[in-house]
């Protein structure tokens, strides 16, 4: 039998906010452990939340973002269970009233426009680390640790519709959502550093039928990779089950990236039942009409807006066009050039093409380089005006790049000017005929080819300075004399 | 008179006219609590260094010609369950044996800027979970007044060390009753504000909708002047509001004239003393008498009130006592091999019966297919019960009604019937329910034991409750009598 699969996804975004959700601590990441911590987050005996506004912001500002309805009335509650790494023991988060409810975002899925819905937006707080010593997990350790850094860090839930109906699917609209909360700069999108994570609840019924079949739950997708391998794995397994007759069992289970494979965590029988109830010690979340208008005003140009008007405005192909815009950073570097250069295609040629393949070298981003757009710029203009050549730019933007140096200054000191002055040219072309005799013959006897032969050896004397279309060029006329 | 009989109003002044220091008077209450607590057991901490330390500072700081407040150089006693840094707080349980807080509570460095003293920790019941002081780990209060009873609870060991002049001015908490009952039972003062005037942060919670820090006084001045520095908006506590705060001395006149005041027909009813019931209506006697407009009033939805609390408050309970597992600090049980074994032991050795029984009850009012059928519905009386008070000040300035139903029983005579316990604060009870201020302040004796007169008012109407209190204080002599020790 043919199955569809239905796929829904929850999505925990941290947020880019200075300080914790109720506490004035620092969420900065990487810090010692334990060293942003206070009485609050690490749930001391008689401390109080207060509601930190930004994250509040930053919610709205996704949910009118992604067209959901921003709730009059949101109430945060308190989801219950024992765990060392959260001090309270519960959870701040929102159950009933969240903050944002419904909204949608649109896919692009082999050329078609898929609507993906969103249920809901909601907030919460993130839980503690635990660290277990002698031992990766808490199997064989000798003691546990916690680090309370993290305690208390925003994090903001979206919970999709199960409208997705594939792996790829799944893993297009995490790139697409990524994307969005990073051009919104709610979340940095980092999931393999955990900043952006994904469960999914899975299910498959029989093509065509509308009843939907027992789910489960698959968590510890840590790369977008990982959700597309994660839900095909756990489709075929599903698909197997249901083929060989047996049922699917209501349950949670963890991806593991080594074996490609879902292994079962807890049973439904197993699961928490979290008492939730209204959080006694925070007031409701009203946020008024002025204030949501506010924060709709902050939303700058996104993802698709941008691509479009890059397409549109500046003449690039939909290829540059999404490969830019698929990195914020890439795109403000991009238009930040544009101001400087007027030629966008061959702007984009070199960002997409060497640079991007220097950072992907360095395993960095954009954002970590140490030159600047107008940096970047100069060395295009001397391309264009014949001072470098775009041969010898390769290596001088390299240089550039590792050492954050203005082109000007690597010219200078390599003396990597291009040579286009004819008779300089020419002493160095007459030295390169008299030293390659059977390629000036061969060329003389109609054997083009030849040619290049002669003007690579022209190039390799100038250490490539020399400029190709003048060293063609003087290079033809010393030939048919 | 010693130093330590008077109030903080007498001690101010004497202060002012430089008839005495901070040193003498700290000196003359700690000699006080040498000399009774061994029969009071009143406290869990006694400062005796750092309150003399303090009070000199305090006297250099005066001598220096420096701004006085009206708590300057005022001894006071600190219910355990609020949080002072450096200083063991325990809120009388065994699985915060060892906790030294790193931080204080708002209303403790309130006081500590206002130049007050902190004279010590008071016993309450376990996590101001009880109606006696019974119920605390280490100790049990007695009351003053007769040391074979109680001294009422849970904010008992405040009360008793009031009674027993052990310090000046005292802090409560009040849940269902717990500054207001023992208030009554010791024949002090006791006022529980409006939830929200006075911040929370710092008060170990039992049940977040329903605590309120107060004060416990000689008099119904000392409680005016107490709550003018505690109360007001703290930014770390979201559930205080954010209104300006009135001088209340300015409320405390002898005057009850032409003032609505209704006596609550339920509450002079079935389970409540008969000797009571009479010095409750020979006060609403004494207040018609000075010119008050006082008549019956019937509030048919307060016999739920004792029901609902015992489920909000239980459900409340259950989800804050969840941070004690042993992981952070406090006790941990060293007979643990793995996480849950921690968790269980932990709790198992940490928490008293009455605790255990109030976290069963709440994880059961919150579990999935009982949550609707328990919590909801007692939040739905619980409006109810708001509704029945908005109701009866649409007529009425304030309400009076006794404060508990007996005077102080004797200690052991309820701890095996919790049922028993828990009705003896049916009376207090239903404002922490309507979130309202109330007030009980000494109006009689029965048997040489205390009986209080509870005075009730709309939210944020504390000026008319000091209003009242005052005057009935002015015209009786009740509150001057003194338990011999």
């Amino acid at each position: 039998m043919k199955y569809e699969a239905v796929i829904g996804l929850e999505i925990h975004a941290q947020l880019l906010t200075d300080s914790k959700i109720f506490c004035g601590c620092s969420t900065k990441f990487g810090a010692a452990p334990n060293s942003n911590i206070c009485p609050v987050c690490t749930g001391q005996p008689g401390v109080l939340p207060v509601l930190n506004k930004k994250v509040v912001e930053f919610a709205i500002k996704t949910g009118l973002a992604l067209k959901g309805n921003v709730a009059k009335r949101s109430v945060f509650a308190r989801k219950n269970y024992f765990y060392p790494d959260l001090p309270k023991n519960y959870q701040i988060s929102q159950y009933e009233l969240p903050l944002v409810v419904g909204g949608h975002m649109d896919v692009t899925i082999d050329g078609k426009i898929k609507h993906i819905g969103i249920t809901r937006i909601h907030l919460e707080e993130d839980a503690g680390k635990l660290v277990h010593k002698g031992a990766a997990g808490l199997k064989g350790s000798t003691g546990s640790l916690v680090d309370f850094n993290r305690t208390g860090v925003p994090l903001m839930e979206i919970v999709t519709e199960p409208d997705i109906r594939s792996p790829e699917e799944a893993k297009l609209f995490m790139q697409d959502l990524r994307n969005l909360l990073v051009y919104l700069g709610v979340c940095d999108g980092n999931m393999e550093e955990g900043s952006l994570r994904c469960d999914a609840n899975v299910s498959l019924r029989p093509a065509g039928k509308k009843e939907l079949g027992t789910k489960t739950e698959v968590k510890n997708m840590n790369s977008f990779k990982s959700v597309q391998k994660a839900l095909e794995s756990e489709i075929k397994r599903q698909a197997e089950m249901l083929g060989s007759g047996e049922r699917i069992v209501q349950e949670t289970r963890l991806f593991d990236d080594l074996t490609g494979t879902t292994t079962p965590m807890r049973s439904k029988e197993e699961a928490h039942d979290y008492r939730y109830f209204p959080e006694p010690d925070l007031v409701p979340v009203e946020p008024d009409k002025k204030w949501v208008d506010e924060i709709s005003k902050t939303i700058t140009e996104l993802p698709n807006a941008k691509k479009t008007r890059l397409m549109k405005d500046h003449g690039l192909p939909e290829l540059d066009a999404n490969v830019l815009t698929d990195d914020k950073a890439l795109a403000d570097f991009f238009e930040e050039c544009l101001k400087l250069y007027k030629n966008a295609k061959n702007l984009s040629n070199w960002m997409i093409g060497d640079l991007t393949a220097y950072l992907k070298v360095k395993k960095i981003g954009i954002k970590d380089i140490n030159i600047s757009p107008a940096q970047f710029i100069e060395m295009l203009n001397l391309i264009d005006k014949g001072t470098i050549s775009r041969n010898s730019a390769k290596g001088i933007m390299v240089k550039m790049l590792d050492g954050g140096r203005s082109v000007n200054d690597i010219v200078a000191e390599s003396g990597a000017t291009q040579i286009s002055d004819e008779s300089e040219l020419l002493k160095i072309i007459t030295d390169v005929m008299k030293n390659n005799p059977k390629s000036v013959t061969d060329y003389k006897s109609g054997k083009e080819p030849a040619l290049f032969h002669l003007i690579g050896q022209v190039m390799r004397a100038t250490k490539g300075r020399a400029n190709p279309e003048t060293a063609k060029k003087l290079l033809t006329e010393a030939l048919k004399k | 008179m010693e130093l330590f009989e008077l109030t903080a109003h007498e001690l101010h002044a004497k202060l002012d006219r430089q008839e005495t220091s901070a040193e003498e008077i700290v000196r003359s209450v700690l000699g006080r609590i040498s000399r009774v607590e061994n029969s009071v057991f009143a406290f869990m901490t006694v400062n005796i260094d750092e309150a003399i330390t303090k009070a000199k500072e305090i006297d250099e700081y005066i001598t220096s010609g420096k701004k006085m407040t009206p708590l300057t150089g005022i001894p006071i006693a600190i219910k355990d369950n609020m949080c002072t840094r450096g200083m063991l707080t325990t809120a009388s349980s065994k699985i915060l044996r060892n906790y030294i807080p790193p931080y204080n509570a708002t209303v403790v460095e309130k006081i500590l800027q206002a130049g007050a003293i902190p004279i010590g920790k008071t016993n309450l019941d376990e996590f101001a979970m009880g109606s006696s002081t019974e119920n605390s780990a280490y100790k049990v209060t007695k009351n003053p007044w007769n040391l074979g009873t109680v001294p009422g609870g849970s904010s008992g060991g405040s009360a008793a060390c009031i009674a027993a002049d052990e310090a000046i001015l005292a802090f409560g908490s009040d849940t269902g009753g717990s500054i207001r009952q023992p208030a009554s039972f010791c024949g002090v003062v006791g006022l529980k504000p409006t939830y929200g005037r006075v911040s929370r942060y710092g008060l170990i919670a039992f049940a977040s909708s329903l605590d309120q820090i107060g004060p416990l006084t000689k008099d119904v001045t000392d409680a005016a002047i107490f709550l003018n520095s505690i109360a007001g908006h703290d930014p770390k506590d979201s559930t205080s509001v954010d209104l300006p705060v009135p001088d209340y001395r300015k409320s405390l006149i002898d005057d009850v004239k032409n003032l609505k005041i209704g006596v609550i027909k339920e509450l002079l009813g079935e389970g409540i003393g008969s000797s009571v019931k009479s010095s409750i209506l020979e006060a609403a006697e004494l207040l018609k008498k000075l010119g008050a407009k006082v008549e019956e009033v019937s509030m048919p939805t307060l016999k739920y009130g004792v029901a609902t609390y015992y489920l909000l408050a239980t459900a409340e309970a259950s989800s804050n006592l969840e941070r004690y597992d042993g992981v952070k600090y406090g006790h941990r049980s060293s007979e643990a091999d793995d996480l849950l074994a921690m968790y269980y032991n932990t709790r198992r050795e940490g928490f008293g019966p009455e605790v255990k029984r109030r976290i069963m009850l709440g994880t059961y009012a919150l579990s999935a297919g009982y949550y609707d059928a328990y919590y909801l519905k007692a939040q739905k009386v619980r409006t109810l019960i708001k509704n029945d008070f908005d109701k009866a000040f649409s007529k009425f300035d304030c309400l009076i009604s006794p404060t508990a139903p007996s005077p102080a029983f004797k200690i052991g005579e309820k701890t095996d019937d919790p049922l028993s316990m828990y009705l003896s604060d049916i009376a207090t009870i239903p404002i922490n329910l309507a979130g309202i201020p109330a007030i009980s302040i000494p109006c009689g004796f029965v048997n040489d034991l205390p009986v209080g007169l509870q005075i009730i008012g709309k939210a944020f109407s504390e000026e008319m409750l000091f209003r009242v209190a005052y005057t009935y204080e002015q015209n009786t002599e009740w509150h001057k009598r003194k338990p011999k020790l």
